[in-house]
């Protein structure tokens, strides 16, 4: 069984159409990023697997469940990190890992959750003394106290510092080594790159291309050849580097001069990704 | 399902008396008014000893203040905060949700009561109530009633900054028109919309079982406006209650 089936999925509000047919699958033990701007209609989707809304055309599946009609048992296998979610500021780590903890019928103990997402100098303070990075790891520690099977994540590191972002990327892979299935959004490319098994780029309520960070890397055949002539910076992109380089060294021999900054570069996912989302600013 | 309804009560029982803003606004404030103006009226109001018809008044307060004010904040802030939202991720049950709430709100207004009563025994010489189940039921009819009304108010108020605002415009100008904190005599205008106000019908229930030492229900037609204040407040929640902030 898959852990996430979806099929010719869609949803609007009102005249929005902010889902307009996505399709993919999401295997066990799987860590699956979907990446896009905002608006791409990425937590529209996550929110319709997680059971928050309804869908209005296609098929879904989750843990071998349809969301808009969860069982008992549905919550019980999920964990949760919202884009945005607040806690009871007067209350401590540990009382509210302890407080999600009661509604599950077989939590995980609190202080290894704890010990999990690097809170356990914290665990005695109240949440209203935690930085945000620590209250968004609180966050994934609730999400993870009643031992789910698998974890939604809608952006879990936005707004964090680049040394907050790297902790809680090495909390996220822990979540594999735990065996858990992980939906990961991000709008960040390199967060994709580094957490995900395979990633989905949306872009206006479609998914425009799928694979592996390598896949998708690689689905794009042009390079990018970079060197400076007279102090400016000359760009040329090619499918055939070995030709262009010829020419241009041969050139540059033959005339004494030195190709300043000469630079062979492969496209990155990120130059894949401003690719797919810039055709739709060129659309208008 | 008990198990999910106990735990969840003892979440609000720790939440409200943690939070030191709603245990003084909530708890304490209709007590020190209590204690203030008790020491300010004199003998009687309208031929009763005047401590016990302002104790009547300020059991109505505190019943519109826990109920009403105490569920509407808590429900704005926690649904703007994204809790409320949170919550529906995990296997709580939404009517286990409620019912704790109620519950816990029942609680609090419990204590409150007791407080009142035993202060008012210490300091200003009152009864303790003559129908003492008569009493307990007026008391939890009032906090279930008024929770009944700030669901409503709680679906209609858009933001956390202005909850308390609304909340206290709503209620303080109530519970003076009520006579929740002594004699009235207004001009007919304001009387006239003291005559639609739950609170002052609530306070005539009380009034009767406390004062008058009837039972609850010989006082069938104000016991029928505040049911119907509360029954209308939850239709109009169950048409327009949202889990998800309003502002994001």
């Amino acid at each position: 069984m898959k852990a996430i089936a979806v099929d010719g999925l869609r949803k609007a509000y009102g005249h929005v159409n902010a889902v307009r047919g996505v399709s993919f699958d999401v295997e066990q033990g799987e860590v699956f990023g979907l990446l896009g701007p905002n608006g791409a209609g990425k937590t529209t989707t996550v929110e319709i697997l997680e059971g928050y809304r309804d869908r209005d055309a296609g098929t879904v599946e989750v843990l071998g469940i349809d969301p808009s009609r969860p069982g008992p048992d549905f919550r019980e296998r999920i964990g949760v990190v919202l884009q945005f979610s607040e806690h009871w500021p007067t209350l401590t780590v540990r009382e509210t890992h302890a407080l999600f903890a009661g509604y599950y019928r077989r939590p995980r103990d609190i202080d290894e959750v704890i010990e999990i997402v690097g809170l356990t100098e914290k665990a005695g303070e109240r949440v209203k003394t935690l930085s945000g990075g620590q209250k968004r790891r609180l966050d994934l520690g609730i999400a993870l106290v009643g031992d789910p099977d698998l974890v939604f994540l809608d952006e879990p590191t936005t707004g964090f510092d680049p040394a907050a972002r790297r902790n809680a990327w090495e909390m996220i892979r822990s979540l594999r080594s735990l065996g858990k299935t992980v939906l990961l959004t991000t709008h960040y490319l390199d967060e994709a790159q580094q957490l995900a098994d395979r990633v989905a780029v949306m872009r206006d309520g479609v998914i425009v291309q799928m694979g592996t960070p390598a896949e998708l890397i690689g689905s794009s055949q042009t390079v990018e050849v970079r060197y400076r002539r007279d102090g400016e910076l000359v760009s040329v992109e090619t499918s055939e580097p070995t030709r262009v380089l010829h020419e241009l060294t041969a050139e540059a021999v033959a005339r004494g001069v030195e190709l300043e900054g000469l630079e062979v570069r492969r496209a990155t996912l990120e130059d894949v990704y401003l690719d797919l989302v810039q055709d739709e600013e060129a659309e208008g | 399902m008990m198990r999910l309804f106990a735990h969840q009560l003892a979440v609000e029982q720790r939440v409200f008396w943690r939070n030191r803003e709603s245990a003084i606004f909530i708890f304490i404030f209709p007590v020190m008014l209590f204690l203030l103006l008790g020491s300010v009226y004199g003998d009687e109001i309208d031929g009763l000893p005047a401590a016990a018809v302002l104790l009547a008044g300020i059991l109505g307060y505190g019943a519109a203040n826990t109920g009403f004010a105490g569920i509407t904040i808590v429900l704005v802030v926690r649904r703007e905060a994204g809790i409320l939202k949170r919550l529906r991720a995990t296997p709580l049950p939404p009517a286990t949700y409620f019912a704790a709430s109620l519950c816990s709100t029942l609680i609090v207004f419990s204590l409150q009561a007791v407080t009142l009563f035993g202060i008012g025994r210490l300091l200003f010489d009152t009864a303790f109530p003559e129908r003492i189940f008569s009493m307990i039921a007026v008391v939890l009819f009032g906090a279930a009633a008024f929770c009944g009304i700030g669901l409503a108010t709680a679906s209609l108020i858009r933001s956390a900054e202005g909850s308390s605002a609304v909340v206290n415009v709503i209620l303080l100008p109530m519970a003076f028109l009520s006579g929740s904190f002594g004699p009235q005599g207004y001009p007919r205008v304001l009387e006239a919309i003291a005559d639609v106000l739950p609170l002052t019908y609530y306070i005539d229930v009380v009034k009767g079982v406390y004062l008058g030492g009837e039972h609850i229900w010989e006082e069938p037609r104000a016991l029928a406006v505040v049911a119907a204040w509360g029954i209308g407040g939850l239709l109009v929640a169950v048409r327009r209650f949202s889990w998800e902030p309003r502002e994001r």
